[in-house]
């Protein structure tokens, strides 16, 4: 029984037909021959860090269900007071956020030419820097106030939780720190190798760190 | 390849010393070998483990030379002991899931070729592509060490169900140092895989040359890229779990182990703890899986078949879709793993339903390949004899899931060898025939030189003889109530079965020494196979395109290509041969480009 319902397709060879307007991919928009630099990353290190804070939330995702689940599972979830610092780390998390969008305003101005940013910029970069590390060291401080009251990791559900959540957190907000670091090394040469697509990307990290926390803290203020 | 091309800077120059181009590389075809070469060690490792257990099973008595070398305590003179037979079956799960059916299809193939097949000269993120297989290999170590811990491996399965395996030592040998070793291993592989997946879903949706659309995109790479999005919500909720796991073992936390558990006459010291908790977590991880194993092979043999069929599929764009369903559904049936476990009966209900109607979609996926075929003058080679024993073996092993899905049956059926059987042939043996499938196929291309045809056929049909000869007895003796995870049947009511164990095993002892026809063929034709021609199969896609194979550093060879046509313009009159390749600029009068 036959099977081919249609003609077969054939070939013409008359000439290029250009590729579909549709098509995809690096270069649809560029004019023949054009060159494709190492600068065109940009968009897949937006795709890249997306995909990543995807991940991340998938993570964070699973371990709240499993405080929803490990608290429902038993009567022995012992509820505490969160130590007050953590409402200071927030507020420092936050001004962090705004001081890092103020930075890359100006090193995105430095970058395409605009001389008088680079000091400004340096100097909110540097800020954002030590606003993080405040914040590792508040919720360190968090840690010492909860050892002070008894309350360790395998104490309680409900503090291995606020251990779990918050130290992973922390671990993420290291990254990000590195990350910032890397941004000011590459800045701060005589002549900058930074990449405003790098320091995008450290943003949209930080920035999504930032909502995290929110999060988070409103999740341990529910549960815990 | 075609002229009509673009200049491409590569993101890093070419390595040159031994190091950089062979162990810590950035290449992505690089990384694609080595990922191919540690499922190469580790599905032999599985396979000998697996020869072990059936050669206990069928003879429970028999002493296996050189087995007491492994451990003196797990198998005296030779003998398994029951604990340690359990040790092998967890090491074997655990090898033969991740390191070799997560491992060959998806990062070993999908990093070797998708970046060629959307027309990119690497990966866009090189460097966590590098740690992504690095931090795997250590995975393995860390999970094969636990071999040469006191008291070995774990014995609580590939699925580690607590409480058994978060109770410690107390709980029998390979529990405590062996059962955090695993935890390790398979959060650290988590890691791997995550970085990995990023890299092939930035490539995929950034990295397309010119003219490349979504729908110009090979059906491997589809199939990739699906996988890289299953992998990444996947593995990001296994890696808590292990986490979890993790500190129950070691700092005294109770997230998996209930309340006055007494093991072994001792009272344990955690309270309050879910064990279901755990089945939901790695569940939720554990079926995705099986199409993390799954997808890519399907995407391989649509490829393959399209390429020795001489025309496309009936429809790629609804092979797409499907595979784009079925990674949807695949987070809503997880549940159908645990229908006895405890969970509540109208959870069931709610797994069974998604359970069911995710067959639609895969057999979608195999009328198309059926109908497709139908008519069609094959080339029969070693690539599409077992691209045709995928389609068999993924018909058969899925017709079980069928019953499966359905909790009043799953509950009679769920612990016996009717299961083992079910998901060794639709997910192991038929990603296995995937993999085999894309060796034989782009072998030409990876080493340039080409496979012997003749051991290849020998492979093929000893395989595929020999696997149904293995897994199908195994769901005639789950009907007949041969429970699983048992490590002798003589004493008792499956004593009549041992016949057909005993036939089991020859079975597999005959199919895996085919195993080591295809690997002296693999490592003979590396070196001293036929020169491959540029193009052997006469193909279209972009792999084909490349200046050399195997392709250079930067693949195209300082160019970019510029694609004109979807990659199955097959059975085209007035082309050469019956083909235009993707970079040709022909124009074709075609009802079948689907862009």
């Amino acid at each position: 029984m036959a099977t081919t319902v249609h003609e077969p397709p054939k070939v013409t060879r008359d000439g290029p037909r250009p590729p579909s307007s549709s098509g995809g991919g690096r270069g649809s928009s560029s004019s023949p021959g054009s060159s494709l630099r190492v600068e065109d990353s940009s968009p897949a290190s937006r795709t890249g860090v997306w995909v990543g804070l995807a991940a991340i939330t998938m993570t964070f995702a699973a371990f709240t269900s499993a405080m929803i689940i490990r608290q429902g599972s038993s009567y022995d979830w012992q509820h505490f007071t969160l130590p007050p610092v953590l409402y200071f780390d927030t507020a420092v998390l936050l001004a962090s956020s705004v001081t890092l969008e103020l930075a890359r305003k100006r090193v995105g101005a430095f970058l395409h030419g605009s001389q008088t940013q680079r000091s400004s910029g340096s100097t909110f970069l540097w800020l954002t820097l030590v606003l993080g590390l405040v914040f590792v060291g508040g919720q360190y401080a968090a840690w010492l106030q909860l050892r002070s009251e008894g309350l360790y990791l395998a104490t309680n559900p409900s503090s291995s939780f606020f251990y779990l959540f918050t130290a992973l957190h922390a671990l993420h907000i290291l990254g990000g720190l590195a990350g910032l670091t890397l941004v000011l090394w590459r800045f701060s040469k005589p002549r900058p190798t930074l990449q405003v697509s790098t320091l995008s990307t450290v943003s949209y990290y930080w920035h999504f760190m930032d909502v995290l926390w929110v999060y988070l803290l409103l999740l341990l203020w529910a549960r815990i | 390849m075609h002229n009509m091309s673009e200049p491409v800077v590569h993101q890093h120059t070419a390595p040159t010393g031994f190091i950089r181009k062979y162990v810590f590389s950035l290449d992505h075809k690089v990384i694609g070998e080595q990922y191919y070469g540690l499922a190469l060690v580790a599905v032999y490792i599985g396979l000998v483990l697996s020869w072990v257990m059936r050669i206990h099973l069928a003879w429970p008595n028999a002493a296996i030379p050189g087995l007491q070398l492994l451990s003196k305590t797990g198998a005296p003179g030779g003998v398994l002991t029951p604990e340690y037979y359990l040790q092998l079956m967890t090491m074997h799960g655990t090898i033969m899931v991740f390191f070799v059916l997560t491992t060959a299809p998806f990062a070993g193939f999908g990093n070797y070729f998708l970046p060629i097949q959307v027309g990119a000269e690497d990966m866009p993120f090189p460097h966590l592509n590098m740690m992504s297989f690095w931090v795997t290999f250590v995975a393995f170590c860390v999970a094969i060490s636990a071999f040469f811990v006191p008291q070995g491996p774990p014995l609580s399965g590939w699925t580690a169900y607590a409480p058994l395996s978060a109770l410690g030592q107390v709980a029998g040998p390979g529990q405590g140092t062996g059962q955090v070793l695993w935890a390790v291993s398979i959060a650290l592989f988590c890691v791997g895989q995550l970085l990995g997946s990023l890299n092939f879903i930035s490539t995929t949706l950034d990295m397309r040359c010119k003219g490349m659309s979504l729908m110009r995109l090979p059906l491997s790479t589809w199939a990739w890229f699906i996988t890289s999005c299953i992998g990444l919500t996947a593995f990001a909720v296994l890696m808590p779990a292990c986490i979890l796991l993790i500190l129950d073992h070691v700092a005294g936390t109770s997230f998996f182990i209930a309340s006055n558990l007494v093991v072994n006459d001792q009272l344990q010291p955690h309270a309050g703890g879910s064990t279901l908790l755990w089945q939901h977590l790695f569940w939720f991880f554990g079926h995705p899986e099986v199409y993390i194993a799954i997808v890519p092979a399907m995407g391989v043999v649509s490829h393959v078949l399209i390429t020795n069929m001489r025309r496309p599929l009936l429809s790629s764009r609804v092979i797409i879709y499907s595979m784009v369903s079925i990674a949807f559904l695949s987070y809503m049936v997880y549940g159908h793993h645990m229908f006895v476990s405890g969970m509540n009966p109208f959870s069931s209900l709610a797994f069974s339903f998604p359970t069911l109607a995710i067959t639609i979609p895969a057999t979608i996926i195999v009328l198309i390949w059926i109908g497709s075929l139908y008519g069609s003058k094959l080339r029969i080679n070693s690539a599409s004899l077992f691209a045709l024993g995928f389609v068999s073996m993924f018909v058969s092993g899925g017709i079980s899931g069928f019953f499966l899905a359905q909790p009043s049956i799953d509950i009679l059926l769920h612990a016996t060898y009717f299961v083992v059987g079910h998901f060794h042939l639709v997910m192991a043996v038929a990603a296995l025939f995937g993999i085999f499938a894309g060796t034989y196929f782009w072998f030409p291309k990876v080493t340039g030189r080409m496979m012997n045809e003749t051991l290849g056929r020998i492979h093929f049909w000893v395989t595929f003889v020999g696997a149904y000869c293995i897994f199908m007895p195994f769901h005639y003796l789950g009907m007949a109530g041969n429970v699983r995870r048992y490590q002798a049947f003589v004493d008792d009511f499956m004593a009549p079965l041992m016949p057909v164990h005993k036939f089991i095993t020859i079975a597999a002892l005959i199919t895996g020494a085919a195993q080591i026809v295809f690997l002296y063929n693999l490592i003979h034709s590396r070196f001293w196979g036929k020169t491959a021609p540029l193009n052997p199969w006469e193909a279209t896609s972009l792999e084909w395109s490349t200046p050399s194979s195997p392709p250079p550093f930067d693949n195209f060879g300082g160019k970019l290509p510029v694609v004109y046509h979807d990659p199955y313009q097959y059975g085209i009159e007035g082309a050469t041969n019956d083909f235009v390749m993707q970079t040709d600029p022909a124009q074709i009068n075609s009802p079948r480009d689907e862009k």
